[in-house]
């Protein structure tokens, strides 16, 4: 049971207190209720670049690092294609410079031009890193151009492409932050050795001066329900054909998304998971294979991909996938795969409930999502699914309508 | 009217007094140690069987990993789908991990499971059957990862830098190539299991919220195993390493259209016994250790070359090098590596200010006081000191260095170890 305290300043800003005593530590999570999915789809990439901005100094603190580190702490942040995440790490005593720094950073950024030029070079460079100049690397691109024709999620956090990260101006890095970074739109958890009183004090203190800003109301456009299935044929400098099959979920609080979380884990979760035992080690059609979802907050994409042993034919290989797939929609699972992956689920909460900065994160995504308690129910309703469920679902999702195929072929 | 300017008040890190929690102690009947912290709000436990069978004992290349990745691929009793469904079923994790002295098994889960699960470690430790058809399948598939990642930059990268710096003799140097692979027979495989795991050397690490009854679970599933060898750890090392000279600058093509260079500057450098190792820990922070080291201030934050770029000392038991790393765009490569430099040339020249020292000692201060929260964080620094033979007087005197270290010891230190003459360099298109 991870225990919280729940309170909302005068501006709007949510704020969530965690105490536990037992680490000298202190955790102050930020998080912006502002994600890839709300960005201008000319300007894609624009969520994540932010992010570094956030970095480059605020109105009243030219160095947002120096003086965490010299208070002995650490941070960092995420962007997703959902939501923004700013965590600092810092000694339980001098949690207050977090405050001060957190809040300097809502109320305004430097808006330097030499921050904003150099950081387009570093976000281009962290896009070649990773999607350019590895192999595989543009395969989500394809995979989200594909499945997605109208919602957002037809792009990643990185960007379509590199020229609209180098294309940002100062203007637009302004309205991006006038438009959701303000109290309204953010949620504070402060976690680890502190009492509620003094969180509350500081809160007051830093938080509550800052103006409420408007807020933000997401209306992003619905993904029709897809009714063909979608190929794609890709050619590439890679050593091995690569295959990837998608199919559209739920959103993170439906009921089927815990059953697709589930599913994914009788397929491919880990060595005695179906389509690893049948696919790598009986029928060595694939060297590795894995099944997954996005674990998006609009609805998803369950995935299933592998790399084909050498030689193997990609038709072949597709069609041991999919009898895999039909045998689950066909026979189910038996009651003891079920509480195999229960018990895998409880356990995997419970190991990442260890760290607080995860503890904190937590809180703050569940906030968001509509109840922070869901820290502490969610596995709740892991445990209520059935094993009809299961073979349900895998006959609603695992429909060749719903599903887009990527073949992504060595040209060698 | 609130003073955003000025900041709080902070309590400096240095004045922190860091303890490391000691560790429990005993020995199980068969002479086994096992060093444990029982710490934590949570009904979890990990697990850790250190033994010395990495690939510096290998008598061919590749045999260390594969023998260490095929333990939980069979043994007398059960298949490798039998293991897996049982790990799986109570939601444990048992991995494996191959390195250069040692390889380990480790697992993790909630207490109540874990006397379901040691009857099965305990028989992958002294009865692993490693397969013909598990080799086979290893052998494809570790074939394939190799090619795949043999087209990455930092992956070439970090081979190459390993092997001109200590050589392809040596363990920390030498790689393993595509046809390492095909030699592997289950010959090798269980020879090198019989001699390094089940009549090897064992140590253990455990964490968590031990139940009371630890030590008489682990004798009761480990107590007997013929875990024989009990030569003190560090002994069993093979310390005896060749001299290495370097300085070489390589390019190298392995993308005709790749879009960044792998970086890597790299020098010979001591291990932990070495007086000097824990002062070059502060050195290094300020050099390129932590995100306002001079590196990432410069080269990412000013010149924006890079998404990144750190300095670390490599994590050998033996002896070590200091290695500089990063990924930058094609174009600006030689700058980058220019303005590496430059940065060595400033620290052996100029001393480090006392508001940037103050800085970077606070850091490390606060680093080390949140790497010691939690029980697993707390074993992880008892085992690195375990095998390292040291002693916990190793981490008081690097909490000693971090807040007593002077700039003219910095610079001093520069001048022994930052003269860019020493540094191999290498850049991977």
């Amino acid at each position: 049971m991870i225990h919280f305290e729940r309170f909302i300043l005068n501006n709007g800003l949510r704020v969530l207190v965690h105490e536990d005593k037992s680490t000298p530590m202190a955790v102050v999570n930020v998080l912006y209720d502002v994600g890839a999915r709300d960005e201008n789809p000319n300007q894609t990439g624009f969520a994540h670049l932010f992010e570094h901005l956030m970095f480059g100094g605020s109105i009243n603190i030219p160095d947002y690092d120096e003086p965490l580190q010299m208070a002995g702490g650490e941070n960092n942040a995420f962007t997703t294609n959902d939501l923004t995440n700013y965590y600092c790490q810092l000694p339980a005593e001098n949690i207050e410079t977090a405050f001060w720094l957190e809040s300097d950073r809502m109320l305004s950024l430097a808006f330097s031009e030499k921050s904003l030029d150099v950081q387009r070079k570093v976000v281009c460079e962290e896009f070649k890193e990773h999607y350019i100049n590895k192999p595989y690397g543009d395969v989500w691109k394809n995979l989200r151009e594909l499945a997605y024709t109208a919602h957002p999620y037809q792009w990643m956090t990185i960007g379509k492409e590199l020229s609209h990260v180098e294309n940002a101006q100062l203007q637009d890095v302004k309205n991006f932050f006038a438009k959701h970074y303000s109290p309204i739109n953010a949620i504070l958890v402060v976690a680890g050795n502190v009492n509620l009183e003094t969180v509350k004090q500081l809160a007051q203190k830093w938080f509550e001066p800052i103006a409420s800003g408007i807020k933000y109301e997401r209306n992003l456009p619905v993904e029709p329900k897809q009714s063909a299935p979608r190929r794609k044929e890709m050619k590439a400098d890679v050593p091995l054909n690569a295959f990837y099959k998608c199919w559209h979920i739920y959103s993170r609080l439906d009921k089927g998304y815990y059953t697709c979380d589930l599913i994914t884990e009788i397929l491919g979760g880990g060595g005695s998971s179906r389509l690893f035992q049948s696919l790598v080690k009986e029928k060595k059609l694939f060297s590795n294979i894995d099944c997954y979802h996005l674990g998006s907050t609009d609805a998803g994409l369950l995935s299933i991909e592998g790399k084909l042993v050498t030689g193997v034919d990609i038709k072949e290989a597709e069609a041991a996938v999919m009898e895999e797939v039909y045998n689950l929609q066909r026979h189910g699972i038996t009651d003891a795969e079920l509480e195999k992956v229960k018990n895998k689920t409880e356990s995997m909460m419970a190991f990442e409930d260890m760290s607080l900065m995860s503890r904190a994160s937590s809180i703050a995504i569940y906030e968001l999502l509509g109840d922070a308690d869901l820290i502490n129910t969610e596995l709740a309703r892991y445990q209520a699914i059935t094993t009809e469920d299961i073979k349900q679902e895998a006959c609603i999702v695992f429909d060749e309508n719903n599903s887009n195929t990527l073949y992504y072929l060595s040209i060698n | 009217m609130l003073e955003r300017s000025i900041a709080p008040e902070i309590k400096d890190a240095v004045e922190f007094d860091l303890k490391l929690k000691p560790h429990q102690h005993f020995i199980l009947k068969n002479g086994v140690e096992v060093f444990a912290i029982d710490a934590g709000a949570q009904d979890l436990i990990q697990l850790e069987w250190v033994f010395f069978a990495g690939n510096s004992v290998e008598l061919q290349h590749g045999v260390a990993a594969a023998t260490n990745s095929l333990l939980k691929n069979g043994t007398k009793t059960k298949t490798a789908f039998q293991i897996n469904e049982h790990f799986d079923y109570y939601g444990a994790y048992c991995n494996r991990s191959c390195y250069n002295e040692t390889a380990t098994i480790s697992l993790h889960t909630l207490n109540k499971h874990l006397s379901k699960l040691l009857p099965v470690l305990s028989e992958m430790i002294t009865e692993c059957v490693f397969p013909e058809e598990e080799l086979e399948i290893l052998k494809q598939n570790s074939k394939q990862k190799l090619s795949v990642n043999l087209q990455k930059s930092d992956f070439v990268a970090n081979r190459l830098i390993d092997a001109e710096i200590y050589g392809m003799q040596h363990p920390y140097g030498s790689y393993t190539v595509a046809a390492d692979y095909d030699k592997l027979t289950v010959d090798l495989l269980r020879a090198h299991y019989q001699k390094h795991y089940a009549s090897g050397k064992c140590v253990m690490f455990v964490a968590g919220k031990l139940p009371d009854d630890i030590q008489l679970l682990l004798d009761q599933h480990f107590g007997h195993l013929p875990l024989s060898n009990h030569r003190p750890f560090y002994e069993s090392i093979p310390m005896t390493f060749e001299p290495y000279t370097v300085s070489k600058k390589q390019f190298v093509t392995n993308d005709p259209n790749g879009v960044q260079g792998a970086i890597r500057m790299a020098r010979p450098f001591p291990n932990r016994q070495h007086p000097d190792y824990t002062k070059v820990m502060v050195l290094n922070t300020l050099f390129g250790g932590y995100f306002g080291s001079r590196l990432m201030t410069n080269i990412r934050e000013d010149k924006g070359y890079t998404y990144g770029i750190h300095s670390y000392v490599q994590n050998h038991i033996g002896n070590s090098c200091w290695m500089i790393s990063t990924e930058a765009g094609r174009d600006v490569c030689e700058a980058a590596v220019a303005e590496v430099y430059k940065e060595m040339n400033i620290l052996k020249s100029d001393l480090v200010d006392e508001d940037e020292l103050m800085l970077v000692r606070n850091y490390l201060m606060g680093i080390i006081l949140g790497d010691l929260d939690g029980p697993f964080q707390i074993i992880g620094r008892w085992k690195s000191i375990v095998l390292n033979n040291l002693t916990d007087q190793y981490f008081y005197d690097s909490i000693n260095t971090i807040k007593h270290i002077s700039a003219e010891e910095l610079r001093a230190l520069s001048n022994v170890y930052l003269n860019p003459s020493d540094f191999c360099e290498l850049i991977v298109v």
